[in-house]
């Protein structure tokens, strides 16, 4: 089996399909505002796939709601943008995302933007045939009926490695968990959207069949033509299948690079801190170390750099003010700490 | 030599779904566990791994086969007795949300088994012995905590409570259940650093039930690791050798579909191609061995008919395939 990903060249990047700039989301609570999301600007490359790694309440996955407008109701979009650029032979004007009416907001959804979710039974309506919610979302957008939808279905099924004739006609509870997630990925491909973003995808499934979703994705991606942006936390899912790697901390994105650069020479010291928290197959046990502390607190935030309290590096002006995200060596590594030029030879040497 | 502290002999333990079906969850499972030793149970979801570790604490009795004790059967100890394993052997659950009393604040949660087994006397003593066990598992300054309630601190707090309660009755083996899975990435080598650290001076035996090889592998360093398929034990080898070294064609394909955080080595790893995707039904398993369906190596007229035996061989691993047991025939124990 072929196993080298896809590469875009990284001395051109391609066009964005979607650009963030500045969005900025809280959650209200009892004890006050939850700041999920924070000043965050970054694109999705066209065709690319993007990784949004980070621990569980960096806000990625409220990142990823923001995108496709689905946020509960105690969500407050503060501030930014959201501008997604369609195919460039459409005819059609880029979108502003948070401007959308709702009538234009289900459109772009699913047409041009789709989400697969994490739990992959719950995503089902459990009363209906899976074809009969192919044919559900059909029909909201106008698009193909009867035969040719259950062509077009199968056509997909079989990309995503499913027997189209079992899974056609069946209930969600008679597939298991991996074909349930092929399934949602099978749905969420059916409008030939040009962005893809799906949350956690191999999240609670078996290793087995945590291969077998990212053998499928992988494929997916040299077929087909769609940007991909996974939100996850497992840091080898990135290393496996994405170009760019946005590494989330606190509600910002405090590192952006290429995979490659973000696993051989990461710059952020929580990038190089979790890198080395995860033990792998292959890692001897002396090298693997913990990050000290534990995540910081939404509502009542560190001053200045959200990561000084963990931080090896930190000196009064981390305590103090808060280092914007910026290019470093190359404009396509991006990085916000004050001492990034050290980083990586500091935290080696203590 | 230590002896075994836990001997599980040929255990199996059914559940009823519905009338005249029954599921093996556990299939005449064998392992001996030292004392001060740590093995992991690892395995993919349904393979029996949760319900073994009940069976030993003694939440679940096996429906066939025997748990000992140092030696004695777990069902037939006499009151004191009863009382020592129960106390000797501890839990600590997987969901540190679930497993701590919402209304009892941290000292409760500790106190109440520090006074109802008479580990200590007065209020003083207990407050003292209460601080001791948090500074133990890194809670600190542990004054801090005792009138905290759960909802009051992280997950990865609240599982140091959970290790630390199960302390409190000086276990000599610790099971511990998926007790990382739930906390963040970044700090759950720190907390199986605590359990290392802690095993090493209290002397624990540790069972540690995972589906992460390479968190096993971390963890069990100098221990073993045994891999569970639908029910039965499949392959026991020493921590490292079983990871460089996987037997079983089942644990080979394991560890070749788990993706590295290297982009290099991930993207150029050989994957084993299986048979089949489908796990089957623990409703309805297999004839024989119960991997053949899916395994690549598998023989007609054996691996579908005769169930293979687990086989020890010379380098201190044990596989239960009749493939790999006839290219090793020289290396048998």
């Amino acid at each position: 089996m072929d196993n080298t990903a896809v590469q875009t060249n990284p001395t051109t990047p391609a066009a964005p399909v979607l650009t963030i700039d500045g969005l900025t989301i809280a959650y209200q609570a009892k004890r006050g505002w939850v700041q999920a999301v924070r000043d965050v600007s970054i694109d999705i490359r066209r065709g690319e796939a993007l990784a949004l790694i980070g621990e569980s309440g960096s806000g990625k996955t409220t990142l990823g709601l923001g995108i496709v407008r689905l946020l509960p109701t105690n969500a407050q979009t503060r501030q930014g943008k959201v501008i997604y650029q369609p195919a460039e032979q459409s005819k059609n004007a880029t979108v502003d995302v948070l401007g959308l009416n709702a009538r234009g907001l289900r459109q772009f959804r699913w047409k041009e933007c789709a989400m697969v979710f994490q739990a992959a039974l719950n995503a089902f309506n459990p009363v209906l045939r899976i074809s009969e919610q192919f044919a559900d979302t059909a029909r909201a957008h106008g698009y193909l009926q009867g035969k040719a939808l259950e062509e077009r279905a199968k056509q997909l099924f079989k990309l995503v490695r499913l027997e189209p004739e079992r899974v056609w006609n069946a209930y969600p509870h008679e597939l298991s968990g991996g074909m349930r997630q092929r399934v949602l990925i099978a749905l969420a491909l059916l409008l030939e959207p040009q962005l893809l973003i799906l949350d956690e995808p191999t999240t609670a499934l078996d290793i087995l069949t945590q291969r077998n979703i990212m053998d499928v994705l992988k494929e997916l991606r040299t077929k087909l033509d769609f940007a991909m942006a996974f939100i996850s936390h497992d840091l080898s899912l990135a290393a496996e299948l994405a170009d760019r790697v946005a590494t989330m901390y606190a509600g910002k994105v405090v590192e952006l690079a290429d995979v490659y650069t973000t696993f051989k020479n990461p710059r952020h010291p929580y990038t190089i801190g979790l890198i080395k928290a995860v033990p792998t197959l292959t890692t001897h046990k002396d090298h693997v170390s913990s990050i000290p502390g534990s995540p910081p607190d939404l509502i009542n935030m560190p001053t200045g750099c959200k990561f000084h309290p963990r931080c090896p590096l930190a000196d009064e002006r981390c305590k103090r003010d808060e280092p914007p995200l910026e290019p470093t060596t190359g404009t396509d590594h991006m990085v916000a700490c004050w001492y990034w030029k050290t980083a990586h030879e500091t935290l080696a040497a203590k | 030599m230590p002896g075994p502290m836990i001997e599980l002999k040929n255990i199996s333990r059914s559940f009823h779904v519905k009338r005249n079906t029954y599921i093996q969850a556990v299939d005449n499972v064998s392992l001996s566990i030292n004392e001060g030793e740590i093995v992991c149970l690892v395995g993919e979801s349904g393979c029996g791994k949760t319900t073994t570790g009940r069976m030993i604490v003694g939440l679940l009795n096996p429906t066939k086969g025997q748990i000992l004790y140092r030696g004695r059967d777990i069902l037939h100890l006499d009151k004191a007795e009863q009382k020592e394993y129960r106390l000797g052997v501890q839990l600590v659950h997987q969901d540190p949300y679930a497993s701590l009393n919402p209304s009892f604040t941290i000292f409760d949660t500790m106190a109440a088994p520090l006074k109802r087994h008479g580990h200590t006397h007065n209020d003083a003593e207990t407050r003292q012995r209460v601080i001791e066990l948090l500074e133990m598992v890194d809670l600190t300054p542990a004054a801090d905590f005792l009138d905290k309630y759960p909802h009051q601190l992280s997950g990865g707090q609240r599982q140091r409570v959970s290790v630390a309660r199960a302390l409190t009755v000086n276990p000599s083996f610790i099971v511990a259940d998926e007790a990382v899975s739930m906390v963040d990435v970044s700090i759950r080598i720190s907390l199986l650093n605590t359990l290392l650290r802690l095993k090493e001076k209290m002397g624990l035996a540790v069972l540690f039930i995972t589906h992460d090889l390479a968190l096993a592998k971390y963890f069990a360093w100098e221990g073993r690791i045994g891999v569970m398929y639908l029910g039965r034990m499949i392959e026991v080898a020493p921590a490292r050798q079983l990871v460089e070294k996987p037997q079983h064609p089942y644990t080979q394909a394991l560890l070749s579909a788990i993706p590295e955080a290297d982009p290099d080595v991930t993207r150029h790893k050989r994957h084993i191609q299986l048979r089949s995707m489908d796990l089957p039904s623990l409703l309805n398993l297999p004839k024989g061995c119960t991997f053949h369906p899916r395994c690549p190596l598998w023989e007609v007229g054996l691996c579908d008919t005769v169930e293979p035996e687990l086989t020890h061989f010379k380098d201190g691993s044990a596989v239960a395939c009749h493939v790999i047991s006839r290219q090793r025939e020289g290396e048998r124990q």
